[in-house]
Protein backbone atom coordinates (compact mmCIF):
# COMPACT_ATOMS: atom_id res chain seq x y z
CA UNK A 1 0.00 0.00 0.00
CA UNK A 2 2.91 2.37 1.45
CA UNK A 3 5.12 1.14 -1.97
CA UNK A 4 2.10 2.06 -3.90
CA UNK A 5 1.86 5.49 -2.85
CA UNK A 6 5.44 6.56 -3.76
CA UNK A 7 4.06 6.18 -7.24
CA UNK A 8 1.76 9.27 -6.95
CA UNK A 9 3.51 12.24 -7.51
CA UNK A 10 4.88 10.60 -10.97
CA UNK A 11 1.20 9.44 -11.78
CA UNK A 12 0.21 13.59 -10.75
CA UNK A 13 2.39 14.87 -12.92
CA UNK A 14 1.88 12.62 -16.04
CA UNK A 15 -2.03 13.47 -15.38
CA UNK A 16 -1.18 17.31 -14.80
CA UNK A 17 1.30 17.32 -18.32
CA UNK A 18 -1.74 14.85 -20.21
CA UNK A 19 -4.04 17.91 -19.40
CA UNK A 20 -1.81 20.58 -19.87
CA UNK A 21 -0.75 18.98 -23.44
CA UNK A 22 -4.69 18.63 -24.26
CA UNK A 23 -4.95 22.42 -23.89
CA UNK A 24 -2.25 22.98 -26.12
CA UNK A 25 -3.26 20.98 -29.34
CA UNK A 26 -6.28 21.08 -31.25
CA UNK A 27 -8.11 24.11 -31.71
CA UNK A 28 -7.52 25.13 -27.89
CA UNK A 29 -5.49 27.99 -28.75
CA UNK A 30 -4.58 29.24 -25.51
CA UNK A 31 -3.95 33.03 -26.94
CA UNK A 32 -7.17 33.45 -28.93
CA UNK A 33 -9.14 35.96 -28.14
CA UNK A 34 -12.79 34.69 -27.57
CA UNK A 35 -15.62 36.94 -29.34
CA UNK A 36 -18.32 38.08 -27.24
CA UNK A 37 -20.51 38.68 -30.87
CA UNK A 38 -20.87 35.52 -32.14
CA UNK A 39 -24.59 34.36 -32.95
CA UNK A 40 -25.23 38.24 -32.15
CA UNK A 41 -26.96 40.82 -34.71
CA UNK A 42 -24.95 43.48 -36.24
CA UNK A 43 -24.36 46.15 -33.98
CA UNK A 44 -25.83 49.71 -34.61
CA UNK A 45 -23.56 52.31 -36.13
CA UNK A 46 -23.71 54.50 -39.34
CA UNK A 47 -20.47 55.88 -41.25
CA UNK A 48 -19.88 58.15 -43.98
CA UNK A 49 -17.84 57.24 -46.77
CA UNK A 50 -14.44 57.70 -47.17
CA UNK A 51 -14.13 62.04 -47.96
CA UNK A 52 -13.07 62.40 -51.79
CA UNK A 53 -14.37 58.63 -52.81
CA UNK A 54 -17.90 57.72 -54.81
CA UNK A 55 -18.55 55.34 -53.07
CA UNK A 56 -21.72 54.86 -50.07
CA UNK A 57 -20.99 55.26 -46.68
CA UNK A 58 -22.12 52.01 -44.41
CA UNK A 59 -24.15 51.53 -41.69
CA UNK A 60 -26.09 48.16 -40.13
CA UNK A 61 -29.15 48.31 -41.94
CA UNK A 62 -26.74 48.03 -45.53
CA UNK A 63 -25.48 44.58 -43.64
CA UNK A 64 -28.98 43.48 -42.02
CA UNK A 65 -31.35 44.52 -45.35
CA UNK A 66 -29.07 42.08 -47.87
CA UNK A 67 -30.35 38.59 -47.97
CA UNK A 68 -27.09 37.04 -49.02
CA UNK A 69 -23.97 36.91 -46.31
CA UNK A 70 -22.03 39.60 -46.34
CA UNK A 71 -17.99 39.75 -44.87
CA UNK A 72 -16.89 42.87 -43.44
CA UNK A 73 -13.47 43.70 -43.11
CA UNK A 74 -11.77 46.12 -41.06
CA UNK A 75 -8.75 47.56 -42.55
CA UNK A 76 -6.53 50.73 -42.82
CA UNK A 77 -4.19 51.65 -45.17
CA UNK A 78 -0.83 51.46 -42.13
CA UNK A 79 -1.83 47.96 -41.98
CA UNK A 80 0.58 45.56 -43.32
CA UNK A 81 -1.14 42.33 -42.92
CA UNK A 82 -4.48 44.56 -44.78
CA UNK A 83 -1.53 44.74 -48.02
CA UNK A 84 -0.93 41.07 -47.57
CA UNK A 85 -4.70 39.86 -47.40
CA UNK A 86 -5.74 42.40 -49.68
CA UNK A 87 -5.76 40.00 -53.60
CA UNK A 88 -7.64 37.26 -51.05
CA UNK A 89 -10.44 40.03 -50.41
CA UNK A 90 -10.89 40.60 -54.00
CA UNK A 91 -11.41 36.19 -54.38
CA UNK A 92 -13.78 36.99 -51.72
CA UNK A 93 -15.53 39.60 -53.82
CA UNK A 94 -15.74 38.02 -56.78
CA UNK A 95 -17.53 35.13 -54.97
CA UNK A 96 -21.18 35.24 -56.61
CA UNK A 97 -23.76 35.74 -53.77
CA UNK A 98 -21.41 37.65 -51.40
CA UNK A 99 -21.17 41.07 -50.09
CA UNK A 100 -17.71 42.53 -49.33
CA UNK A 101 -18.13 45.53 -47.14
CA UNK A 102 -15.08 47.78 -45.64
CA UNK A 103 -14.75 49.47 -42.54
CA UNK A 104 -12.22 51.69 -42.61
CA UNK A 105 -10.07 51.79 -39.49
CA UNK A 106 -8.49 54.69 -38.45
CA UNK A 107 -7.67 56.33 -41.71
CA UNK A 108 -7.22 59.55 -42.80
CA UNK A 109 -9.14 59.73 -46.58
CA UNK A 110 -6.21 60.75 -48.40
CA UNK A 111 -3.82 57.41 -48.06
CA UNK A 112 -6.80 55.38 -47.66
CA UNK A 113 -7.88 56.89 -51.15
CA UNK A 114 -4.47 56.21 -52.64
CA UNK A 115 -4.10 52.66 -51.02
CA UNK A 116 -7.39 51.37 -52.36
CA UNK A 117 -6.38 53.32 -56.13
CA UNK A 118 -3.07 51.15 -55.89
CA UNK A 119 -4.47 48.02 -54.73
CA UNK A 120 -7.86 47.83 -56.09
CA UNK A 121 -11.62 48.06 -54.37
CA UNK A 122 -12.79 44.82 -53.17
CA UNK A 123 -15.87 46.79 -51.16
CA UNK A 124 -18.98 47.34 -51.90
CA UNK A 125 -19.66 49.82 -49.27
CA UNK A 126 -16.54 51.61 -47.06
CA UNK A 127 -17.45 53.33 -43.84
CA UNK A 128 -14.86 55.57 -42.55
CA UNK A 129 -13.92 55.04 -38.65
CA UNK A 130 -12.29 58.15 -38.06
CA UNK A 131 -12.34 57.80 -34.25
CA UNK A 132 -12.31 54.06 -34.30
CA UNK A 133 -15.77 54.37 -31.91
CA UNK A 134 -17.49 51.53 -34.68
CA UNK A 135 -15.28 49.34 -34.37
CA UNK A 136 -15.35 48.96 -30.56
CA UNK A 137 -18.87 47.93 -31.30
CA UNK A 138 -17.23 45.52 -33.21
CA UNK A 139 -15.29 44.49 -30.61
CA UNK A 140 -12.28 44.66 -32.84
CA UNK A 141 -9.18 44.34 -31.26
CA UNK A 142 -6.80 45.33 -34.31
CA UNK A 143 -6.33 45.55 -38.11
CA UNK A 144 -7.22 43.58 -39.90
CA UNK A 145 -10.61 41.39 -38.25
CA UNK A 146 -12.99 40.12 -40.82
CA UNK A 147 -16.82 39.17 -40.18
CA UNK A 148 -19.15 37.26 -41.49
CA UNK A 149 -22.94 38.04 -41.43
CA UNK A 150 -25.47 35.57 -42.91
CA UNK A 151 -28.75 36.66 -44.50
CA UNK A 152 -30.41 36.71 -41.11
CA UNK A 153 -28.22 39.59 -40.24
CA UNK A 154 -26.39 37.52 -37.29
CA UNK A 155 -22.54 37.49 -37.14
CA UNK A 156 -21.32 33.73 -37.33
CA UNK A 157 -17.69 33.91 -38.19
CA UNK A 158 -14.65 35.94 -37.25
CA UNK A 159 -10.96 35.96 -37.82
CA UNK A 160 -8.63 38.01 -36.48
CA UNK A 161 -5.66 39.27 -38.28
CA UNK A 162 -4.44 38.52 -42.03
CA UNK A 163 -6.55 35.88 -44.04
CA UNK A 164 -2.86 34.85 -45.52
CA UNK A 165 -2.54 33.25 -42.20
CA UNK A 166 -2.66 28.97 -43.33
CA UNK A 167 -5.74 28.18 -43.63
CA UNK A 168 -7.69 31.23 -42.53
CA UNK A 169 -8.86 31.44 -45.81
CA UNK A 170 -10.46 28.09 -45.82
CA UNK A 171 -11.65 28.60 -42.87
CA UNK A 172 -13.69 32.31 -44.68
CA UNK A 173 -14.55 30.45 -47.27
CA UNK A 174 -16.30 27.88 -45.45
CA UNK A 175 -18.01 30.02 -42.94
CA UNK A 176 -19.23 32.22 -46.05
CA UNK A 177 -20.48 28.75 -47.39
CA UNK A 178 -22.16 27.88 -44.23
CA UNK A 179 -23.78 31.34 -44.25
CA UNK A 180 -25.09 31.35 -47.92
CA UNK A 181 -27.22 27.89 -46.57
CA UNK A 182 -28.67 29.07 -44.22
CA UNK B 1 23.60 52.05 -0.77
CA UNK B 2 20.22 54.29 0.46
CA UNK B 3 20.77 56.81 -2.70
CA UNK B 4 20.74 53.29 -5.05
CA UNK B 5 18.00 51.85 -3.47
CA UNK B 6 15.44 55.28 -3.55
CA UNK B 7 16.63 55.13 -7.36
CA UNK B 8 15.21 51.85 -7.22
CA UNK B 9 11.98 52.28 -6.03
CA UNK B 10 11.49 55.49 -8.10
CA UNK B 11 12.32 53.34 -11.07
CA UNK B 12 9.64 50.92 -9.26
CA UNK B 13 7.25 53.52 -9.78
CA UNK B 14 8.32 54.88 -12.76
CA UNK B 15 7.07 51.70 -14.78
CA UNK B 16 3.72 52.43 -13.10
CA UNK B 17 3.19 55.55 -14.26
CA UNK B 18 0.02 55.73 -16.61
CA UNK B 19 -0.68 56.49 -19.75
CA UNK B 20 -3.80 58.52 -19.38
CA UNK B 21 -3.03 61.81 -21.26
CA UNK B 22 -3.62 65.67 -20.30
CA UNK B 23 -6.58 65.76 -22.60
CA UNK B 24 -8.42 62.60 -21.45
CA UNK B 25 -8.51 63.63 -17.73
CA UNK B 26 -12.42 64.23 -16.45
CA UNK B 27 -12.60 67.83 -14.88
CA UNK B 28 -14.77 66.38 -11.58
CA UNK B 29 -12.47 64.29 -9.79
CA UNK B 30 -14.55 61.62 -8.62
CA UNK B 31 -15.55 60.55 -12.07
CA UNK B 32 -12.25 60.72 -12.88
CA UNK B 33 -11.05 58.48 -9.45
CA UNK B 34 -13.76 55.96 -10.78
CA UNK B 35 -12.77 55.81 -14.48
CA UNK B 36 -9.26 54.87 -13.44
CA UNK B 37 -10.60 52.73 -10.79
CA UNK B 38 -12.72 51.01 -14.14
CA UNK B 39 -9.72 51.29 -16.67
CA UNK B 40 -7.77 49.54 -13.83
CA UNK B 41 -9.25 46.53 -13.91
CA UNK B 42 -9.94 46.43 -18.14
CA UNK B 43 -8.11 43.94 -20.02
CA UNK B 44 -6.40 46.14 -23.13
CA UNK B 45 -7.23 43.34 -26.04
CA UNK B 46 -3.97 44.55 -27.67
CA UNK B 47 -1.71 43.87 -24.98
CA UNK B 48 -4.10 41.60 -23.45
CA UNK B 49 -2.13 41.33 -20.18
CA UNK B 50 -2.17 45.08 -19.53
CA UNK B 51 -4.70 47.00 -17.98
CA UNK B 52 -6.17 50.01 -20.44
CA UNK B 53 -4.76 52.27 -17.44
CA UNK B 54 -1.09 52.15 -18.42
CA UNK B 55 -1.49 51.04 -22.18
CA UNK B 56 -0.21 53.18 -25.07
CA UNK B 57 -2.03 51.58 -27.68
CA UNK B 58 -4.32 53.38 -29.75
CA UNK B 59 -7.48 51.25 -28.58
CA UNK B 60 -6.78 51.34 -25.21
CA UNK B 61 -7.02 55.21 -25.54
CA UNK B 62 -10.10 54.73 -26.82
CA UNK B 63 -11.98 52.40 -24.26
CA UNK B 64 -10.50 54.95 -22.06
CA UNK B 65 -12.88 57.85 -23.50
CA UNK B 66 -15.35 55.44 -23.71
CA UNK B 67 -15.26 54.52 -20.22
CA UNK B 68 -15.00 58.12 -19.35
CA UNK B 69 -17.85 59.24 -21.50
CA UNK B 70 -20.10 56.32 -20.10
CA UNK B 71 -19.38 57.72 -16.78
CA UNK B 72 -20.39 61.35 -17.40
CA UNK B 73 -23.64 60.31 -19.08
CA UNK B 74 -24.27 58.56 -15.68
CA UNK B 75 -23.40 54.91 -15.93
CA UNK B 76 -22.45 52.71 -12.98
CA UNK B 77 -19.46 51.31 -12.81
CA UNK B 78 -21.34 48.08 -13.29
CA UNK B 79 -22.83 49.49 -16.11
CA UNK B 80 -19.55 50.65 -17.36
CA UNK B 81 -18.20 47.42 -16.91
CA UNK B 82 -21.11 45.50 -18.48
CA UNK B 83 -20.76 47.79 -21.46
CA UNK B 84 -17.67 46.57 -22.41
CA UNK B 85 -17.98 42.81 -21.74
CA UNK B 86 -21.02 43.05 -24.70
CA UNK B 87 -19.04 43.79 -26.89
CA UNK B 88 -15.46 42.12 -25.81
CA UNK B 89 -16.44 39.20 -23.61
CA UNK B 90 -15.63 39.02 -20.24
CA UNK B 91 -12.37 38.31 -21.19
CA UNK B 92 -11.50 42.01 -21.12
CA UNK B 93 -11.85 41.78 -17.74
CA UNK B 94 -8.71 41.10 -15.31
CA UNK B 95 -10.95 39.94 -12.10
CA UNK B 96 -14.00 37.27 -14.03
CA UNK B 97 -17.62 37.01 -12.48
CA UNK B 98 -18.44 34.44 -9.80
CA UNK B 99 -20.62 32.50 -11.39
CA UNK B 100 -21.18 28.62 -12.08
CA UNK B 101 -18.36 28.55 -15.19
CA UNK B 102 -15.89 30.08 -12.88
CA UNK B 103 -16.47 28.25 -9.20
CA UNK B 104 -13.23 25.96 -9.93
CA UNK B 105 -11.25 29.41 -10.58
CA UNK B 106 -12.38 31.25 -7.65
CA UNK B 107 -12.53 28.11 -4.88
CA UNK B 108 -9.48 25.99 -5.64
CA UNK B 109 -7.07 28.05 -4.29
CA UNK B 110 -9.22 27.57 -0.86
CA UNK B 111 -10.06 23.79 -1.69
CA UNK B 112 -5.83 23.43 -1.94
CA UNK B 113 -5.33 25.45 1.42
CA UNK B 114 -7.44 23.47 3.14
CA UNK B 115 -6.11 20.29 1.71
CA UNK B 116 -2.51 20.89 2.57
CA UNK B 117 -4.25 22.50 5.96
CA UNK B 118 -5.75 18.89 7.13
CA UNK B 119 -2.41 17.32 6.16
CA UNK B 120 0.00 19.77 8.04
CA UNK B 121 -2.42 19.17 10.87
CA UNK B 122 -2.56 15.55 10.58
CA UNK B 123 1.51 15.17 10.23
CA UNK B 124 2.00 16.87 13.67
CA UNK B 125 -1.08 15.78 15.57
CA UNK B 126 0.34 11.81 14.44
CA UNK B 127 2.06 9.47 17.56
CA UNK B 128 5.37 10.04 17.96
CA UNK B 129 6.92 7.06 16.28
CA UNK B 130 10.25 7.45 18.50
CA UNK B 131 10.32 4.30 21.01
CA UNK B 132 8.57 5.32 24.57
CA UNK B 133 10.64 5.47 27.75
CA UNK B 134 9.43 4.32 31.09
CA UNK B 135 9.96 6.02 33.74
CA UNK B 136 12.62 5.22 36.35
CA UNK B 137 11.75 2.70 38.85
CA UNK B 138 12.38 3.06 42.98
CA UNK B 139 15.36 0.50 42.95
CA UNK B 140 16.75 2.93 39.56
CA UNK B 141 15.67 6.61 41.45
CA UNK B 142 17.62 4.82 44.97
CA UNK B 143 20.94 4.04 42.34
CA UNK B 144 20.64 6.96 40.29
CA UNK B 145 20.61 8.89 43.69
CA UNK B 146 23.67 6.74 44.74
CA UNK B 147 25.98 7.06 41.60
CA UNK B 148 25.09 11.21 42.27
CA UNK B 149 26.47 10.87 45.58
CA UNK B 150 29.60 9.02 44.78
CA UNK B 151 30.44 11.24 42.21
CA UNK B 152 30.43 14.36 44.85
CA UNK B 153 32.11 12.92 47.34
CA UNK B 154 34.96 12.05 44.65
CA UNK B 155 35.22 15.80 43.33
CA UNK B 156 34.29 17.71 46.07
Amino acid sequence: MIRALAFLPVVVALGLGAFMLWGLTGDRDPSEIPSALMGQAVPAFELVGIEGMDGPGLSSSDITSASQPVVVNIFASWCAPCRQEHPLLETVAAIPGVSVFGINYRNEAFPARRWLGEMGNPFERIGADLDGRVSIEWGVTGVPETFVINGDGLIVYRHTGSLAEPGAFDMLKDAIAAAGAT
Amino acid sequence: MKRLFCILICLTFASQVIAVEPDEILSDPILEERAREISAGVRCVVCQNEPIDTSNASVAKDLRLLVRERLVAGDTNAEVEAFLVARYGEYVLFRPPFRAATYALWLAPALIFFIGLLAVIRVVRRPSSAPKVDALSPAEMERLSEIMQSKGEKNP
